[in-house]
């Protein structure tokens, strides 16, 4: 259905902490598709190794504890757990940029804004610096910076956080990747900043034609951006289909709960509490037997808590892992 | 808008951007404090003693007067601090014994607070067995007993100003290099580490550009407090006759020299003993001022 060449595909990864208390699987069997300029959406609850398989794409998880113990990561039809770790660092910060969750300590203090972007430049590229300058200039106005040639020499400190994300998106930018990861960009943003930062990503993503995948526990920004979701749900992807499919017939029930638990402002007032879905995560050290929904699963039968369901294709483009997935 | 918040907001601007930058800011806070600016006064007094000091008062410090009638002079105007028993003119001696002890405080203490960060960066950046390695061998290094073994170190190495900086050197990064690398265990873990990473920097570009600067603050105070420890450690060197050696003159070898007169000419103690006192009492004060200005939660 979707005919851009692949660009990112992730096959059955498996990253495990391996730590005092016991192996953490924090991602199980994760698969993922991302195509050339495609905006790919992760959602998940905390904890259910959406950023863990962040860092596992751009090979950063820190060992010891982690360890990704199994699976594929083709990038261009090249496997990247294969590669050494010269190799990665060509690769980071140049074909794969990404972008982290918390603005005001993204940025090393002792540096000027401008320095820092200087330098994500001349790592990947042979330049000098007053080209470096110029470009980095470039990309400071192109993310919406007033005054970048002021703002080139400030530092971190004399910037809001919203301002300090533009420079990180400016940095994870400026040496035009072909995957952006976008790891809970907008999560330590208000509300008004997060949707300025959304608009100018979306707004690069059409001019530059970058893939980015979206790492969020928050349905309301991937709605607004991404073409395909997938939900992660304790280590594994229960759900993976287009946006429009996710919102209007969601199939596993954790997704349907997820929803069910977003208020609408559209529905007439209701003295009812908004649906929650019961209990908690699992803990990483104890995985529920079966399918690991089944302990909150309204639907759950004998056979989830037996056997763990395979993730299935039930119409095109939709994927589900559940045994008795709801009816659209 | 009124003609005073316009005012007000003009003059906010027109701050001078040296409070903005993070040394102005620092600076700033350092003139507050009183003990740092008492330090840098005696500091600064020390210094012009010892540089300015032969300029305006020109005696040879290793030239001597023959004779009776030139050992142990009182103070007069033909030697403002009076002579010692060569007959050597002690003003002389003090400052250029003054510029050596310095010296050697300075070169010793930057050094060893390079080679502790060096140590530090690795064993906390790299963790692991590195870590285990590097972190014993500086337990190890602490528990050893310096003073027989400097002593047997300057017989092996012969006596000089190269080996004193050596030896002060060997035994004075340790408590650096504990510092950094217990920085640097909590910086590895910060975001902007991680972005580093991520922009595909190698490891020694994460030590030494994104580590390595933020370390500085801390290793700033402690080479300033090292200093005087340094100085301290050239004069009972010195003084224990391993240091520097006869005819040149430290502070410590002066206050050795002294010590067989100590009841005829207590003078000629007190002079070296007074100038090592204030110069470590001033680097003291001004390293403990200084981080207190380094410390952005303290109140200044």
């Amino acid at each position: 259905m979707d005919n851009r060449e692949i660009l990112v595909d992730i096959k059955n990864l498996r990253t495990f902490f391996y730590t005092e208390d016991g192996v953490v699987p924090a991602v199980d069997g994760i698969d993922l598709t991302i195509h050339r300029g495609e905006v790919v959406g992760l959602v998940g609850e905390s904890g259910c190794g959406k950023s863990v398989t962040a860092l596992s794409i751009i090979r950063l998880i820190p060992n010891p504890p982690g360890k990704v113990i199994g699976g594929e990561i083709f990038f261009h039809g090249e496997d990247l757990l294969k590669k050494n770790e010269e190799a990665m660092r060509m690769i980071r910060g140049d074909k794969i940029s990404m972008i982290f969750q918390e603005p005001m300590t993204s940025l090393n203090p002792v540096y000027t804004i401008g320095n820092q972007i200087s330098e994500a430049i001349t790592l990947h590229q042979k330049i000098d610096d007053t080209e470096a300058k110029k470009r980095t200039i470039e990309m400071l106005h192109l993310v919406g910076i007033p005054e970048p040639e002021r703002r080139f020499s400030q530092y971190p400190h004399e910037m809001s956080g919203g301002m300090r994300q533009r420079v990180m998106i400016a940095m994870a930018l400026s040496s035009n990747p072909e995957l952006l990861i976008s790891d809970e960009a907008t999560t330590a943003l208000d509300v008004t900043i997060q949707a300025q930062i959304l608009d100018l990503m979306r707004g690069l993503q059409k001019k530059l034609g970058m893939a980015i995948l979206i790492i969020t526990h928050n349905l309301a920004v991937v709605a607004e951006m991404a073409e395909t979701i997938s939900i992660a749900y304790a280590g594994k992807i229960v759900e993976s289909a287009s946006a429009r499919e996710i919102f209007k017939s969601p199939r596993h029930p954790y997704t349907y709960g997820l929803l069910q638990s977003i208020p609408k402002f559209t529905e007439k007032k209701t003295n009812e509490p908004l649906p929650a879905i019961e209990g908690m995560v699992p803990s990483p050290y104890h995985m529920p037997k079966g399918c690991r929904f089944n302990p909150r699963c309204p639907f759950a039968t004998e056979k989830c808590r037996e056997e763990e369901p395979e993730i299935l294709e039930l119409t095109p483009g939709h994927l589900v892992r559940c045994f008795h997935p709801i009816e659209s | 808008m009124t003609e005073k918040t316009m005012e007000a907001m003009k003059k906010r601007q027109n701050k001078s951007s040296d409070d903005y930058t993070y040394v102005g800011m620092v600076f700033h806070r350092l003139t507050r404090h009183k003990l740092a600016m008492v330090g840098a006064f005696m500091l600064i007094v020390m210094l012009l003693f010892v540089f300015v000091g032969p300029l305006v008062w020109r005696a040879d410090p290793n030239e001597q007067i023959e004779g009776l009638e030139g050992m142990f002079n009182v103070p007069s105007r033909a030697h403002p601090l009076g002579t010692d028993d060569y007959g050597r003119d002690v003003l002389a001696r003090m400052f250029f014994g003054g510029r050596i002890s310095l010296f050697i405080g300075f070169v010793s203490a930057l050094t060893a607070a390079l080679v502790g960060a060096l140590v530090g960066l690795v064993a906390g950046y790299y963790g692991g067995w590195a870590d285990d390695v590097l972190m014993r061998f500086t337990d190890a290094m602490l528990s050893i007993p310096t003073f027989p073994l400097l002593i047997a170190l300057a017989s092996v190495m012969g006596k000089g100003i190269g080996q004193i900086i050596l030896v002060i050197v060997v035994f004075g990064w340790m408590v650096d290099a504990r510092l950094v690398r217990g920085l640097v265990l909590s910086l590895k873990e910060q975001e902007y580490i991680e972005a580093a990473h991520a922009i595909g920097a190698s490891a020694n570009r994460i030590m030494w550009r994104h580590l390595f600067p933020n370390t500085l603050a801390v290793l700033i105070v402690s080479t300033t407090i090292g200093i005087g420890g340094a100085i301290i450690y050239e004069a009972s060197i010195s003084f224990l006759g391993f240091g520097v050696q006869a005819p040149f003159a430290s502070w410590g070898n002066m206050l050795q020299n002294a010590q067989q007169f100590i009841w005829n000419s207590p003078r000629l103690i007190i002079y070296p003993g007074l100038a090592i006192f204030m110069t470590v009492l001033g680097f003291n004060f001004f390293g403990d001022g200084l981080r207190d200005a380094i410390d952005p939660k303290l109140k200044l």
